[in-house]
């Protein structure tokens, strides 16, 4: 059997990002851009479950700029056998990207679709849910265990109140929290080897989507700042403050 | 105009995240329906029919509902979208898991985790974890919407006395069921309604040591939280995560111990109305946000709070 992974593009987890002065948008030129952490632990469990011998081939998919393919020959140097881009230019919002996946679904036939639950740009948290939605399939969102049986998957979900276990029939998307795994690097010959498997390059247009978005972006501002307080020198001085000052015991 | 709010319960009692959905509702300035969906849950029926505002409760209680699986769930808000022009959730793991299903299937985007009703069509809502707002403008016909629980205020639990309506549920697709939970069982409130949270990080170096932790939450009648750092070294289970993926709390204190406050950790508390950081690095971003900072050891710090309280 066949396992999607879908990867996206965005600014690196380690950058402090910064609004642009007039509010359209942040500050992306020269920025250091990754695969969305969540993603790297989605192609991490596909890969595991193909070296588990219960899959034959893991398919990275990105919707994105021509850059998003960095992105996709990252998942292909951790162990991905081939990719897919489907281009496009500017916000692809996860209704659209959802309805691209579907595409490449229809066009492979996969049995396991594994995404990230959110992406840190836009923490839509979206994208899984619409695409199980739009193929009628079962879903597992916020996966902390994934175990593949023959006809089914079992999905460990992180929720409010602990964990919730759910049974789903084949095919279905699964979308991955923080402690599923701890992705791997890549190492270096898998690095060079990544650079000769296959992408192959399509458009939204391929799949009849219409990526326009149904959303407009007025503007993008900074949150309200917090000031830093002041250091207390004791834990009684700190016990004074709240009770007297701040009045919250 | 008028907006349906899927109700966050455990079929006995309601949750405060439906009472600040309901507040979002009503700033889109129509009448507000809600939905029960669940099994035995006539109790949180009643509830919700006494918040303040609320037109209409509607009621699918049937067995099966015990546990509302996405699927199951989604088929009954699709069916009853009809009748309204916006569909509101809690940005609760339910919410999450259910709207965006929701929203596929009536072909429209939708608005995650909104802190602010500008307008019937406008909103806001944080992006890259909290360190930017973006106000957006939805053209799509009818509106689904996920709510902060810590956005708007509670709407009035009483005063209310809506009709219960029963209506049929959409029936099991059959794809997907429920096998088990492991809910943490726990004597102290819980951590998004908290008024008093008590968190630790990768400083406490151990679950055992969350017990320092414990007896300051258990003086101050507070919840118990952590940083991600700390749930990923298996201290604490992850339900107890405060920040960007996992909880959004802001309450009254804060008290941040042993916790750098890393950027996605801050997204999640740093609407808290007073934080107090305890940490031994007087360097720790944390303290750029605290409104009390105490550079001590938390191990000899954390007794002699518990001490002085």
């Amino acid at each position: 059997m066949k396992i999607v992974v879908a990867v996206k593009r965005v600014v690196d987890y380690n950058v402090k990002i910064r609004v642009k002065a007039d509010q359209t948008g942040i500050e992306l030129a020269g920025i250091k851009m990754s695969m969305n952490p969540f993603d790297e632990i989605a192609v991490e469990e596909a890969l595991r479950i193909k070296e588990a011998g219960k899959a034959k081939e893991v398919i990275a998919v990105s919707v994105g700029p021509a850059q998003a393919q960095e992105t996709i020959r990252t998942a292909l140097a951790m162990g991905a056998d081939r990719g897919i881009l489907v281009k496009a230019e500017g916000e692809v919002e996860p209704l659209g990207v959802a309805k691209i996946l579907k595409g490449v679904v229809e066009a492979e036939q996969p049995q396991l679709v594994i995404l990230g639950k959110q992406a840190i740009d836009n923490d839509c948290n979206q994208t899984g849910q619409m695409l199980a939605e739009l193929l009628g399939w079962p879903q597992g969102t916020f996966a902390s265990k994934v175990e593949l049986g023959a006809g089914e998957v079992k999905v460990v979900r992180e929720v409010d109140g602990g964990l919730e276990t759910v049974e789903l029939k084949l095919p279905a998307v699964v979308t991955s929290d923080l402690r599923l795994n701890e992705p791997r690097y890549a190492s270096l010959p898998n690095i060079m080897s990544a650079r000769k498997k296959p992408i192959a390059e399509k458009t939204p247009a391929d799949f009849g989507v219409d990526t326009t978005p149904r959303l407009k972006v007025l503007k993008v501002s900074e949150p309200p700042k917090r000031q830093a307080g002041v250091k207390v020198a004791s834990v009684a001085e700190l016990v004074d403050k709240l009770k007297n000052e701040a009045k919250v015991i | 105009m008028a907006a349906l709010v899927l109700v966050e319960h455990d079929n006995k009692s309601l949750k405060d995240a439906t009472l600040v959905t309901v507040t979002a509702a009503k700033a889109l300035g129509g009448d507000v329906d809600v939905l029960v969906v669940g099994s035995s849950c006539q109790a949180v029926a009643d509830a919700a029919s006494q918040i303040a505002g609320v037109r209409k409760v509607l009621l699918v209680d049937d067995a099966a509902n015990e546990h509302p699986l996405a699927e199951t769930l989604s088929g009954i808000l699709v069916k009853l979208a009809g009748g309204y022009d916006a569909v509101l959730a809690p940005a609760t793991t339910t919410g999450k898991n259910v709207m965006p299903r929701v929203a596929a299937r009536l072909d429209v985007a939708q608005i995650s985790d909104i802190t602010a009703v500008i307008s019937p069509d406008t909103f806001e809502r944080p992006i890259y974890a909290g360190n930017a707002i973006a106000t957006v403008q939805s053209s799509d016909a009818k509106k689904v919407i996920t709510v902060r629980g810590t956005a708007f205020d509670k709407a009035a639990a009483s005063g209310g006395s809506a009709a219960i309506e029963k209506v049929d549920g959409a029936g099991n697709p059959g794809l997907s069921k429920f096998i088990g939970q492991e809910l943490s069982k726990s004597e102290r409130p819980e951590l998004t309604s908290a008024k008093i949270i008590v968190s630790g990080g990768r400083g406490m170096g151990s679950g055992e040591n969350f017990k320092l932790i414990e007896a300051v939450a258990d003086k101050l009648n507070a919840a118990v939280g952590a940083s991600r750092a700390a749930v990923d070294a298996g201290f604490v289970p992850n339900d107890y995560q405060v920040g960007q993926t996992g909880k959004i709390v802001a309450p009254q204190l804060y008290i941040a111990v042993g916790i750098s406050g890393a950027i996605q950790h801050l997204a999640g508390m740093k609407d808290s109305k007073v934080i107090v950081a305890i940490n031994k690095d007087e360097e720790a971003p944390i303290f750029q946000v605290a409104d009390y900072g105490l550079v001590a050891d938390l191990f000899k710090a954390l007794p002699e709070l518990a001490e002085a309280l």
